[in-house]
């Protein structure tokens, strides 16, 4: 199987490059992470990110013949050749296919990403009634490869002010939880032309989220939230 | 040669749930605290749990710690340490408290509780009947309760060195423990981590085998570094294999799909759990389950054209409860198996999941060696805690969900033991001169190995050698043959060249030293396997098939020194309950 990789070594290359390779694959190899674990294996210079490779942790996301995904559960057959893979758009580069994911930990972190709780702790679980917990479903599932966020033109402009759609989606996940008590002061914290506003609902997020979450919605959530609180 | 130095009051090696759970206490005690990954902490292999959490919460019926005593040294083949079990079930339920004040999203009951699932092993009142014990949060609770954790530690402001590899134990003349050796993945650049406690929580190495439910991650650093340090490992020959990896991808289906009520069957469609635990059937402890499984492919009863997997069977819960409680099992089976199993069985094999043995540590979290008359002689300064810890809790073979409430409770109590010992130790020692020299060496070995090993090929040779020689079944000319190969193999494994010579990121340095530490976990397993003549738990001997608790109701330690092993007492006293004496055991 033909593939065209993304290359880079600030210490070798003085610009990236696309290089080809031509992989005999086993049958084994279902995923494209498979195939590229397969190219390492003859170029140990080939530099990507991969853990669990059944995406739950994350760390495969990258830009596969034009879409964001998760390498580990992308199935080679549905793949165009040759595969042009890039590192995810939008992120400085480290090396290869390893973006620097500063600015968008960051953004995540800016939303104070934790559950706000001033009661006195009971002495067992707090409780949360079923239709309460289900608030919280297509939200707490984000795995933080951060596809989303390096699809959206909106993030691309301003990586440093749009919190971006996982950011985003994460503080509706708090916003979301009954046990949570801070809603106000995420919502004063979202009030801004750029931490919220700067979506623009185009759903690049909802199309490549590898969980099948939708930010976007999220997002929506907020806003009438928040437009409720004025009136 | 020396190196830069930074300094903390502790560092915490990894950042799965026992180190995170470390780190908040550590962090929330004010300490200057350093945490280092090799990951995002969030992309730890905790992260891919699926099932549950075990503690005897009673939200769902009567429980009490003691019954979750009871079936986890039974599940240990009464290999575990009795205190050590006390204090894992007694701790259980506030460990889930505190995880539920974190904001941790656990599936609800009507009345608000949390929900408990049933899960193999688990029964009410000493092996009656399966009782519901495992709290979770659909099938992703690892995901969940690594993401609170991380939350949590946010909050704290919790110190994160992300990407950053330890290499080697530093420890002086004493034997005290002074810090790590690692290196930063971005830059290629290796610094000294002083610490006046130093606590591992690297996980597993299950990549020791060739078919793993693990992460690549999962290589065992923590394990290699201590046994470079003169550290013992403890219990190496007892792995787990799940019963439910998904033929051919490795990628585990959780217990809980039986917990909900899936069963397996064999190609005549048959129950066949019926016949090896006809009371627990299908809940049945991993290691009775796993060996079923194998007796029925062995015996020609596997499925599929070549009868080697069985079939795990759950289109009988309905969708609405699939899609509800086990939505990540239906999306794996259709990525990974090509089934959807609401409609079709999953194709399901025995699969290389878990480490029951490692670094030997107390209850404390504390490690320990022999020495000075004892067997538990403490480290000073050296902590560990989850899978790379052998406390040991899980024995012979562990319970579903004991793994998480390990992390949790283990987790917790070493962090509170390293907060005791700093307030009783204040000052850093001063480290040796040569502190940095092991690691330096290791490195420019590395680095100017010329007509070397492929680090590729021989950790292929290393994983099928694991593989064939020391599965489910074990064989004594199979454990003899396997010993000379991967030794062998080790040798090579200490030649090994890369080509890729960058600074920058380089992923096939820290391949190659990954493998420095997976040949090591291999090496002891291989040896501890050949050694230990009877069947318990997950050691299965076809030379020695029954358990021998005159001989052998002992735990092993392996030290690197020359393959040397010996052998310490299994702690049969409890804390407070009274004893749980070796009994047959059956399901």
């Amino acid at each position: 199987m033909r593939f065209r990789i993304y290359r880079y070594d600030p210490e070798q290359d003085q610009k990236p490059y696309m290089k080809e390779y031509d992989v005999a694959l086993e049958p084994s190899d279902r995923m494209l992470l498979d195939a590229l674990v397969r190219i390492k294996a003859s170029d140990d210079s080939l530099s990507l990110r991969r853990s669990c490779r059944e995406g739950v942790c994350g760390s495969d996301a990258m830009n596969i013949n034009g879409k964001n995904g998760l390498a580990c559960i992308t199935p080679l057959v549905e793949l165009k050749e040759p595969v042009e893979l890039r590192p995810l758009p939008g992120l400085p580069v480290i090396r290869d296919l390893i973006v620097d994911m500063s600015q968008f930990f960051k953004q995540y972190h800016s939303i104070k990403p934790y559950l706000q709780n001033s009661d006195p702790l009971p002495e067992k679980e707090r409780l949360q009634s079923p239709t309460d917990r289900e608030e919280l479903d297509g939200l707490y599932e984000c795995i933080l490869c951060a596809c989303c966020s390096t699809s959206c033109p909106s993030f691309w402009w301003n990586p440093d002010k749009f919190v971006g759609p996982a950011g985003l989606l994460a503080a509706y996940r708090f916003i979301a939880d009954s046990r949570d008590q801070a809603t106000n002061d995420r919502l004063d914290d979202l009030e801004d032309p750029y931490r919220l506003f700067r979506c623009h609902s185009i759903m690049n997020c909802v199309d490549v989220c590898p969980k099948g979450l939708n930010p976007t919605r999220a997002i929506g959530r907020i806003k009438e939230i928040m437009i409720k609180r004025m009136v | 040669m020396s190196l830069p130095t930074r300094k903390f009051d502790a560092v915490v090696v990894g950042a799965g749930g026992a180190g995170m759970r470390a780190a908040l206490q550590l962090s929330e005690a004010g300490l200057k605290v350093a945490v280092l990954s090799k990951v995002f902490p969030t992309r730890s292999h905790t992260v891919a749990a699926q099932g549950g959490i075990g503690a005897s919460l009673g939200n769902m019926g009567e429980d009490n710690w003691l019954w979750h005593m009871y079936d986890t040294i039974k599940g240990s083949d009464y290999l575990g340490d009795q205190d050590a079990i006390e204090f894992l079930c007694r701790m259980a339920p506030q460990a889930v408290y505190d995880l539920e004040h974190y904001g941790m999203p656990f599936d609800r009951n009507e009345d608000g509780t949390v929900y408990q699932r049933p899960f193999g092993g688990h029964s009410s009142n000493f092996g009656e009947r399966p009782v519901q014990r495992s709290v979770c949060a659909a099938d992703r609770t690892g995901h969940a309760m690594l993401h609170t954790l991380y939350q949590r530690n946010v909050r704290a402001n919790t110190v994160f060195f992300v990407e950053w590899m330890a290499l080697d134990l530093i420890r002086d003349a004493s034997g005290q423990v002074l810090g790590v050796t690692a290196m930063e993945m971005e830059t290629g650049e290796t610094w000294i981590f002083q610490a006046r406690a130093t606590l591992f929580a690297t996980g597993g190495a299950g990549r020791i085998y060739a078919a793993s439910t693990n992460a690549f991650i999962n290589t065992g650093d923590g394990l290699g570094m201590a046994a470079r340090a003169g550290i013992p490992l403890e219990d190496m020959e007892f792995w787990q294999f799940h019963p439910t990896g998904v033929a051919g991808a490795g990628v585990l289906i959780t217990e809980g799909v039986r917990g909900e009520g899936g069963y397996l069957l064999n190609k005549d469609g048959e129950r066949f759990m019926e016949r090896y635990a006809p009371n627990m059937k299908d809940l049945a402890s991993r290691d009775v389950v796993a060996r079923a499984m194998a007796t029925e492919i062995k015996e020609g009863r596997g499925c599929g054209k070549d009868a080697d997997y069985i079939l795990l069977k759950l289109d009988h819960i309905g969708v609405d409860k699939i899609e509800k409680k086990l939505p990540g099992i239906r999306e794996i089976a259709k990525k990974f198996a090509n089934v959807d199993p609401v409609k079709d069985p999953i194709p399901v094999v025995p699969t290389c999941h878990y480490q029951m043995g490692g670094i030997p540590t107390n209850y404390h979290g504390e490690v320990v060696v022999p020495g000075n008359g004892k067997d538990n002689n403490v480290v000073p300064g050296f902590y560990a805690a989850g899978e790379v810890a052998c406390a040991s809790v899980h024995g012979a073979n562990r319970l579903g969900t004991n793994s998480l409430t390990d992390l949790l409770v283990f987790g917790k109590a070493s962090g509170d033991s390293v907060i005791r010992y700093l307030k009783e130790n204040p000052g850093h020692k001063d480290l040796p001169a040569d502190a940095a020299d092991y690691t330096m060496s290791r490195l420019s070995r590395l680095d100017s190995q010329t007509g070397g090993e492929n680090v590729f090929e021989v950790g292929a040779a290393m994983r099928r050698t694991m593989q064939a020689h020391c599965g489910v079944f074990r064989f004594p000319d199979l454990l003899t043959d396997g010993v000379k190969k991967i030794r062998e193999i080790s040798e090579r494994a200490a030649r090994t060249e890369i080509k890729d010579k960058s600074k920058t990121f380089n992923t096939a340095r820290i391949e190659a030293l990954e493998l420095d530490n997976l040949i090591e976990v291999a090496r002891s397993t291989m040896i501890c396997a050949d050694a230990r003549q009877e069947s318990r738990g997950a050691h299965d001997r076809a030379d020695y098939p029954k358990r021998d608790d005159v001989t052998w109701l002992k735990h092993t330690l392996w030290y690197k020194d020359s393959d040397r092993l010996e052998y310490k007492a299994v702690n049969l006293k409890p804390l407070t309950a009274e004893s749980f004496e070796p009994k047959v055991r059956s399901y």
